[in-house]
């Protein structure tokens, strides 16, 4: 029997929601109130309210370079991004439909690096950058953000290609397709939405990623999070530019995320239902 | 030209062994059936055909071609899958066009035979929507004019109607002989159902755990079985059959007799038992009677037979129509 959902259930589900969607947007919009605000407004206390002043924005754009951190983030994001399909596709391909013994094994162990607590490697990977003259480089920030995020990335692709029928590849086969022109005309434009989501989802884990994009940066290759990190300074806590300057830096990838979110929801979801 | 032989054809994965030998010849423009119960082989056999598995040992060859190591599109065959296997992202026009488009066609000649291959199967107003928006019939259809364009030398059909209904099915097997009929190319076509083998088929090939236990025309392997297994297999319903007295009686270990060769009886016969399930279809009733030892027998008796459930019958086998097998399950 079909479970009844009443008007009265669906509404409290409702609410329930949306109370749970403003716990976690709160910070988020609260950081945006507080940036309108001025220094003095910021530390007196809780008020919702600001008195709508754009100061902190323009001292922020005054004293501090916005653009050169927003342009690592891009490009480290990006570039990570780029990088990490171009191993992990050819890699979930060959799990998906060429998979060993092994590939369970092999998919577990990369998931497995995840599970480190990524202070553990902090010394190691430190002194192999400072050794390789990788420090502050774009370069080296990029190859550690596609290793940190290539288990996800190989993890997502796999559970897409696999959601292809094998049947499928055989017709094209049994149609006369090269290996070349199978995955051109048949399984690319299958794994489109796939690779999709997963370039999206990749480009804000990359984004967002503060633990080495602060520690293996000073000046040249830091992005946004090493920019907001930077307020915090010896010259003290900023509340309201500190606030102005977090707005400007999770501003694009909110922005991207809001447009993207329904094909990022799917990806997330992919699998989960039939 | 469609002309497939099998020799010494081997296949195992790993140490399971799933064809340990098969010979079979199979001529052209013949329609083949290959028949068995679910993992009997019958579809590896059809995918080493194929291609698209790799032959452990032995030899395929088509037309006098030895196409054992050959790859799926060298062999000149087009397959029909189960899923229909139709490209999801390409409108009906493309998925017929696309083997025509890796084989280098000009558009001319593409749009040409697309068109044509849309007319034969009623494709023509559908050709520009996706598979998606199709029914299960089209989009078998659809499969199958992405196999005809090709004009292969065989066609391989793997199950094709399974995912119908009913009623679907009846028409499509129709559609499939009839266009066999108008085509005259080798098709070999894998079912479970037996009914789909008996009406389609020239030649059926019965297997059983990867061995091939008879070969012959449908009406060949209704009369003369050669073993219980095909016996036992072949006919809807199936064929009565009963060990103990009455065989050893007539000398054999197994006596098998269909339901249309028993005639029934309310007061004089060779075989006593009482009515159990009656099943009318209409032209015929089956009658499910318990004869004793010798279990429940299923008989054919007219659609206007009156009988109850638990009247006393009488059953009389046709001497002439009896199977007798032996220890060893072959007829004797």
């Amino acid at each position: 029997m079909a479970r009844s959902v009443t008007t009265g259930h669906k509404a409290i589900a409702t609410a329930g929601a949306w109370i749970v969607a403003l716990l976690i947007f709160f910070p988020i919009l609260y950081t945006i109130i507080t940036s309108f605000k001025s220094e003095t407004e910021a530390i007196a206390g809780f008020d919702l309210i600001p008195s709508f002043t754009t100061e902190s924005y323009a001292e922020v754009q005054s004293q501090y370079n916005y653009f050169k951190p927003f342009l690592n983030s891009v490009l480290l994001s990006v570039g990570s991004t780029v990088i990490a399909l171009a191993i992990a596709i050819p890699a979930a391909w060959s799990m998906a439909f060429s998979p060993t013994r092994r590939t369970k094994d092999i998919l577990m162990w990369m998931l497995s690096t995840k599970m480190m607590p990524a202070v553990a490697v902090l010394f190691p990977m430190y002194i192999i950058f400072r050794d390789l003259g990788l420090l502050d480089s774009r370069i080296g920030l990029m190859i550690m953000l596609t290793m940190i995020n290539l288990p996800i990335v190989v993890w997502m692709l796999y559970t897409y290609f696999r959601e292809i029928p094998g049947e499928i590849l055989e017709a094209a086969r049994m149609d006369g397709a090269s290996l070349w022109n199978e995955i051109v005309y048949v399984l690319t434009p299958m794994a489109v939405p796939g690779i999709a989501s997963t370039m999206l989802l990749n480009i804000i884990l990359a984004w967002n990623e503060a633990f080495w994009t602060i520690r293996l940066t000073t000046t040249d290759a830091a992005p946004l999070t090493a920019f907001i990190s930077s307020f915090s300074s010896p010259q003290g806590l900023f509340w309201a530019k500190l606030s102005a300057a977090s707005t400007l830096a999770i501003a694009p990838i909110l922005i991207m995320g809001w447009f993207s979110q329904k094909q990022l929801v799917r990806g997330l979801t992919f699998g989960a239902v039939k | 030209m469609g002309q497939i032989t099998l020799t010494d054809v081997h296949k195992s994965f790993g140490s399971t062994v799933i064809i340990p030998k098969i010979n079979l010849e199979i001529e052209d423009g013949e329609f083949v059936v290959f028949v068995g119960p679910s993992g009997c082989g019958k579809s590896t056999l059809l995918r080493l055909i194929a291609g698209l598995e790799d032959t452990s040992a032995g030899t395929i060859s088509i037309d006098g071609r030895d196409v054992t190591q050959a790859a799926p599109a060298k062999r000149g065959l087009a397959m029909v899958f189960q899923s229909y296997a139709l490209y999801p992202h390409m409108t009906v026009a493309k998925n017929i066009a696309f083997p025509l488009k890796m084989a280098g066609e000009s558009p001319e000649t593409i749009e040409r035979k697309v068109q044509d291959a849309a007319r034969v199967l009623n494709l023509t107003n559908y050709l520009e929507r996706r598979p998606g928006q199709l029914s299960g019939g089209q989009r078998q259809r659809v499969a199958i004019g992405r196999a005809i364009v090709r004009n292969p030398s065989a066609f391989l059909f793997d199950e094709p109607l399974s995912n119908l209904d009913a009623a679907l099915r009846g028409t499509m097997r129709l559609e499939i002989s009839e266009l066999h009929q108008q085509l005259k190319t080798t098709m070999i076509y894998v079912t479970h159902d037996q009914v789909e083998a008996m009406t389609m088929a020239d030649k059926i090939v019965v297997l059983n755990a990867g061995n091939i236990e008879q070969v012959g025309s449908p009406l060949d392997l209704y009369r003369n079985p050669k073993n219980l297994f095909v016996a036992g297999f072949i006919g809807s319903p199936k064929m009565n059959l009963i060990e103990g007295a009455e065989a050893d009686k007539r000398g054999a270990k197994t006596i098998g007799i269909r339901p249309e060769h028993l005639a029934l009886s309310t007061d004089k016969g060779d075989w006593k038992g009482t009515v159990g399930v009656t099943e009318r279809l209409g032209a015929d009733t089956f009658v499910h009677v318990h004869a004793n030892s010798l279990g429940t027998l299923n008989v054919r008796a007219g659609g206007e037979v009156q009988l109850d459930h638990g009247q006393t019958v009488f059953l009389t086998p046709d001497p002439a129509k009896l199977h007798r097998f032996g220890a060893d399950g072959k007829a004797m």
